[in-house]
């Protein structure tokens, strides 16, 4: 599939897996890959900080877009903000600063459990319907909230029988449940636990919440060197001799090591790819492992690399 | 003067494990309490959200409001030649249960069993004790005191809830304090109606507003709730502030755990000087998924021997090119994840015990696995 077809399979992405995955740097690689196809992209943070503005070394996100790069533009939107912005569209200005600093909105959303939920996803639906992006790509919230996070709406629907927040909630379900505007990417790594995770997840999001799974995102993935190697020091020093050059008994040590090091992760990640490929019948994209502990726009580049040929391959 | 990790397990009597999610608190939480047993002692693991195979090797598969002793035999004898367990230790897990936990809070407060029924059937109270952000956090903090005060355990380590950000762990009780002394919702609590004559005319159309938009059956049900509560905030307020000392008492630890990104290492800075406000210390830092050095060469050393062989000819010398280029790839990282850890330890502060967990070549879910980890954060302390 090309690169511009898939970012407009549908106009919301949401990206959601369990913490520590890398759901930020996927997101972001995500975005650089659509702008790359043309598409011009909005990224919503849900949670106050993020380590997404640094990736482009910008500014801290605010509720106003911030432009990251050409066509990739960002903003946070919390449940707080998302709440003033929803009384003040809705004639109820007056008293919406007073509901969020008084902490009253605290027992308001306590009160309607999911509220908050529904409050920023009832904005990426207006945001959607503004056509401001192309492609609106929302980095979800961590751990198992994911799956909280999208059956929140269908829940209030039972419970709240009138009133404009059930308005709001139909508008997120029909939003969440139509595959041409809205699909959630899954984002894990090719270890156990994750893939254990990242399955329940996967079932709970598509027979509770009514969402449609787009490919899973299998983040952190070794690639193989260029040519076949032995892990074995005794092999390295006979190549040294044959190439005439020095190399230590101790380089030698450090060499294989690094190689056998890689060649076991590689081999304990194919087997975990290869056990998410039997249990969740989705597509997958793998991206590479980055060998920086931060991500800065130059990795970003190699991940949306991936990313692109990831696409084409599905 | 350095702290080391065995004084943890060794001396104290509560470790708390906090952290961002998806960084290994839990498993971390887990090794702490094994170690401890190990060396002679009675310790108890409080978690939070195990994954099922390390619930199932604790003997937690459900939630349960009181720990189980694990039995021996599964923990004592798993190390190798030489690595005797010290007699006497006992190790016990559980599984938090927030609502039953704060439903026993709500009946041990309340002044009549009637008045603990009225709040236990509100609908919002459900919703407090099931889905507030900050109710687990606080369930957790509740848990301990009372393991602290009617268990036998000489140590208690407690997992904290998967968050995005360490510091939310420090901020949520606040959240359920502060919702329970809410000044607005606190007028409701008068008699029927009253609350309008009394309550000023920006609380009235506040009021009105929020009846509007969420309907009013809603109202009504958190009118009942505070109302059903009515003299118990004091109780609840006197606990926490008990609870708050029990946490900056010296016996107490807090382990942050973390990961060498620079992400997870600012919130582990964000965290520790939150804590160093509030009078308390980070005791030990403890980074998981650390990757292995490869011996001592800089990587540009690396990447020119890797560049002058791939322009030889043959076979041999793009092997070697290869190999070198992918030394030269671990070496970076290491570099750059020690000085990321170097640097954090910097801005904590001398004192701060540092363990790293090198990336482990398989998930640890099992006691072997465990006490595996337990021996390489004892192995890896640094004097300072």
């Amino acid at each position: 599939m090309e690169v511009a077809e898939f970012s407009s399979t549908s106009r919301v992405v949401i990206v959601a897996g369990k913490g520590g995955v890398g759901k930020t740097t996927v997101t972001a690689a995500l975005a650089v890959t659509a702008a790359r196809a043309g598409r011009s992209v909005l990224i919503i943070e849900v949670e106050g900080k993020s380590g997404l503005p640094a990736m482009f070394d910008a500014p801290a996100l605010g509720y106003e877009e911030i432009d990251l790069e050409m066509r990739v533009r960002a903003r946070f939107l919390t449940p707080d903000a998302a709440l003033v912005d929803y009384l003040v569209t809705h004639g109820m200005k007056r008293i919406s600063k007073r509901l969020a600093t008084s902490g009253a909105l605290d027992v308001v959303a306590t009160a309607v459990p999911g509220m908050k939920d529904i409050l920023v996803l009832g904005k990426v639906k207006s945001i959607e319907e503004s056509r401001s992006a192309d492609l609106v790509i929302v980095d979800a919230p961590a751990a198992g909230h994911a799956v909280t996070f999208l059956l929140s709406a269908r829940g209030l629907l039972d419970a709240v029988r009138v009133g404009p927040i059930r308005k709001q909630a139909q508008d997120v379900v029909n939003l969440i449940s139509d595959p041409k505007r809205c699909q959630v990417m899954l984002v894990t790594l090719a270890e156990e636990t994750p893939v254990s995770e990242v399955v329940d997840t996967a079932f709970a999001i598509e027979d509770r919440a009514g969402v449609a799974l787009g490919p899973v995102v299998i983040n952190g993935c070794f690639a193989p060197l260029p040519v076949a190697v032995s892990a074995n020091a005794e092999a390295i020093l006979d190549d040294a001799r044959a190439c005439d050059r020095f190399v230590s008994r101790r380089e030698a040590d450090d060499l294989a090591h690094a190689a056998a090091f890689l060649e076991e992760r590689r081999a304990l990640q194919g087997e975990q790819i290869q056990r998410l490929r039997e249990l969740l019948p989705l597509p997958q994209i793998e991206l590479p492992f980055v060998f920086n502990p931060d991500i800065t726009r130059t990795q970003l580049d190699t991940l949306a690399d991936a990313f692109g040929r990831g696409i084409e391959r599905l | 003067m350095t702290i080391r990790i065995e004084e943890l397990v060794d001396d104290r009597r509560v470790v708390i494990c906090c952290g961002t999610g998806g960084v290994g608190k839990t498993t971390t939480a887990a090794v702490l309490a094994l170690e401890s047993a190990r060396r002679g002692r009675n310790a108890c693991v409080v978690t939070i959200d195990p994954a099922r195979r390390l619930a199932d090797a604790l003997g937690i598969e459900h939630l349960t409001n009181d720990p189980t002793e694990i039995d021996q035999k599964l923990w004592a004898d798993i190390g190798g030649e030489g690595d005797a367990v010290v007699p006497g230790g006992r190790l016990s897990a559980m599984m938090l249960d927030t609502k039953s936990t704060f439903d026993l809070l709500v009946a041990r407060n309340a002044a009549s069993p009637e008045q603990a029924k009225r709040i236990l059937d509100n609908t919002f109270y459900r919703n407090v004790s099931g889905a507030l952000g900050g109710t687990q956090e606080y369930m957790a903090m509740e848990k301990l005191h009372q393991l602290h005060d009617e268990g036998d355990f000489d140590l208690i380590v407690v997992d904290t809830p998967p968050t995005r950000h360490a510091l939310d762990f420090l901020d949520a009780p606040k959240r359920l304090t502060r919702l329970l002394d809410n000044r607005v919702f606190r007028l409701l609590m008068m008699p029927t109606r009253a609350y309008l004559r009394v309550a000023s005319v920006a609380v009235q159309t506040f009021l009105r507003t929020v009846a509007r938009v969420v309907g009013s059956e809603v109202i009504e049900d958190v009118v009942a709730f505070f109302r059903a509560f009515e003299g118990m905030e004091e109780g609840f307020r006197t606990r926490a502030q008990v609870v708050g000392d029990l946490l900056a008492d010296p016996d107490t630890a807090f382990v942050l755990v973390c990961s060498p990104r620079r992400d997870a290492m600012q919130e582990a800075t964000f965290f520790a000087q939150r804590l160093a406000e509030a009078g308390q210390s980070v005791q030990a830092l403890i980074v998981n998924r650390v990757h292995p050095s490869f011996g001592d060469e800089a990587p540009a050393g690396l990447r020119a021997a890797a560049e002058a062989l791939r322009q030889s000819p043959g076979e041999p010398a793009a092997r070697l090119a290869a190999l070198y280029d992918n030394l030269a790839d671990f070496r970076e990282i290491a570099g750059l994840e020690r000085g990321h850890i170097e640097a954090l330890r910097d801005r904590i502060g001398g004192g701060t015990a540092l363990a790293y967990v090198p990336y482990l070549a398989h998930d640890v879910h099992d006691f072997t696995t465990l006490h595996e980890v337990g021996e390489l954060l004892f192995d890896t302390v640094t004097a300072r």
